[in-house]
């Protein structure tokens, strides 16, 4: 999954997306997995580096990763396949 | 080291009415309960539970207190027990020195149970049965008389007791709110109330000792209680004339609002519901600048119920599950649910996190565990994003929820009191399933 070219992502976790001129805010950490999207990381990528770096374990990184995801599809944020 | 994870979240920015007291307060978590820490309440005695406040109950019932001793020289105040019949609960009032209102027999033989004098109880309610009637008599209690019918009853049994039973009349008046409750009681202002009082003095053999009106449930407007106790008071002033009696006291009854945020009200209860002081000042100052007698004031009866015990009241829980609804919504699936929680149906209860503080949240439905639709704790809250196995907190739930509750799909919890000194004592047992079939008989042919 791809996400959308024209979305504008601050450093403070604002979202903007100039095709439908919606904004979302990030928490600090849903900004961090933002920001490996964009920059192409694929999802083993992503969750090594986060379970490296904070104190979780695989199965809740599972869970709440794939909610997170679903919830950027479903404010349609990913480019269409 | 690592750092600490928090659950990733976007949430989409909506353009709405904006909020004119400014930035969202943070939601503070509620750790502990009178110094008692939630998590050892939930470990100790299970999820869900509720958990009563002691020292919150006495404070309450101590600033009402004062609120009506310092404006009006006779003040007497009546535990009602529908709002929270718990003994232990019913126990501090009475040490408290309130007296007790009952509405039924249940009720009645709970009070006398619980060592209230017959004379110190008050039998309320429109349905008393003959041997309500016969016991509340003999044990020489205040019998609030709800309709004609009632009225009548009480006629005949007089006329065989020892005793002359003491008797007020309940009326039901405008005082320019809505809704209008006229189900209780005799009108005032079509000559119903008038009419009671002159058949129960006339008949000498009932002792006319009071006049009680119960105006509402949740009165957000003091002045309501102005006119009432003024139309209460003309009627008291009237039996003065005529009959040369004077009612030893007038009953304002409850319907003092609390502290909760009721469904659809844009201000929080917290800003908006009256004090005691303004009930205390709009009664007073109406029985006050009555035309009764000033040497023979009656005794100020108070039946306030929700706004003395709603506040002591706490449900620990329990998340059970996290789910997206289909627009994309998070819900919060609970251990509560609206069995045990009675009071969600009109308000919009406080929830909070048992730790943890956070400023991400996101608009959440909150379901109880109930397999039911209406299982609907708080329909939009901007709540913090809490995992499975997570704690929380629901305010001001001391108000009908434990005599309102039902068995329903799950058994219910214990309830604790945490005393004064910070201890914590059951003062209801977690039912069993033994408790649910106690009652339950089969019959041989399905042995």
């Amino acid at each position: 999954m791809e996400l959308r070219k024209n979305l504008a992502i601050s450093d403070t976790g604002f979202v903007f997306d100039a095709a439908t001129g919606e904004s979302f805010s990030l928490n600090p950490i849903g900004l961090e997995i933002l920001n490996y999207l964009k920059n192409g990381l694929k999802d083993e990528e992503i969750r090594q580096k986060v379970l490296d770096k904070y104190d979780v374990d695989e199965s809740t990184f599972d869970l709440v990763y794939f909610d997170f995801i679903r919830t950027l599809q479903h404010f349609d944020l990913f480019e269409k396949s | 080291m690592k750092l600490p994870f928090e659950r990733p979240l976007i949430k989409k920015i909506e353009a709405g009415i904006p909020s004119k007291f400014g930035m969202k307060p943070t939601l503070k978590p509620i750790d502990n309960i009178d110094g008692v820490p939630v998590s050892d309440l939930i470990e100790k005695y299970g999820s869900p539970l509720y958990v009563l406040s002691e020292q919150t109950i006495r404070e309450t019932y101590r600033e009402a207190k004062q609120a009506f001793e310092t404006r009006y020289p006779k003040v007497q105040f009546a535990w009602s027990y529908k709002t929270n019949y718990l003994n232990a609960v019913c126990k501090i009032f009475h040490q408290e020195g309130s007296w007790a209102e009952v509405v039924s027999g249940m009720e009645y033989d709970k009070a006398l149970q619980n060592g209230v004098k017959g004379s110190q109880i008050i039998f309320n309610g429109p349905s008393k049965s003959r041997e309500d009637l016969v016991k509340a008599i003999d044990n020489d209690s205040l019998i609030h008389i709800d309709h004609f019918d009632e009225l009548f009853l009480v006629l005949e049994l007089a006329q065989t007791s020892a005793k002359k039973p003491k008797v007020a009349i309940r009326v039901n008046m405008d005082t320019g709110i809505y809704p209008k409750w006229d189900r209780f009681g005799f009108n005032y202002e079509n000559g119903e109330a008038w009419e009671a009082l002159n058949r129960i003095m006339l008949s000498g053999k009932l002792e006319l000792v009071g006049l009680h009106t119960h105006i509402g449930t949740y009165i957000m407007t003091p002045d309501a209680y102005r006119v009432a106790a003024t139309k209460l008071a003309d009627l008291a002033y009237n039996v003065e004339r005529k009959f040369k009696h004077n009612v030893r006291y007038i009953d304002m009854g409850g319907g003092f609002a609390s502290k909760n945020t009721l469904k659809g009200a844009y201000h929080t209860g917290i800003d908006t519901s009256p004090t005691f002081e303004e009930y205390a000042e709009a009664i007073s100052g109406a029985l006050i600048s009555s035309n009764l007698n000033p040497d023979q004031l009656p005794v100020l009866i108070l039946e306030t119920g929700r706004a003395l015990i709603d506040d002591a009241g706490y449900i620990l829980g329990t998340v059970i599950a996290n789910k997206r609804l289909s627009d994309g919504r998070r819900s919060l699936i609970v251990d509560v649910g609206v069995n045990l929680l009675f009071t969600s149906f009109w308000y919009e209860h406080e929830i909070y996190p048992a730790k943890g503080e956070t400023q991400f949240t996101e608009d959440t439905t909150i379901y109880g565990p109930l397999c039911m639709n209406i299982d609907v704790i708080r329909a939009a809250i901007d709540f913090p994003v809490l995992k499975q196995g997570d704690q929380f907190v629901i305010k001001r739930v001391g108000a009908y929820n434990t005599t309102q509750w039902m068995q329903f799909i799950h058994n219910r919890p214990a309830i604790v009191l945490i005393d004064e000194n910070g201890e914590s004592h059951i003062v209801r047992e977690h039912e069993t399933l033994d408790t649910l079939l106690e009652n339950e008989r089969l019959p041989e042919h399905l042995k």
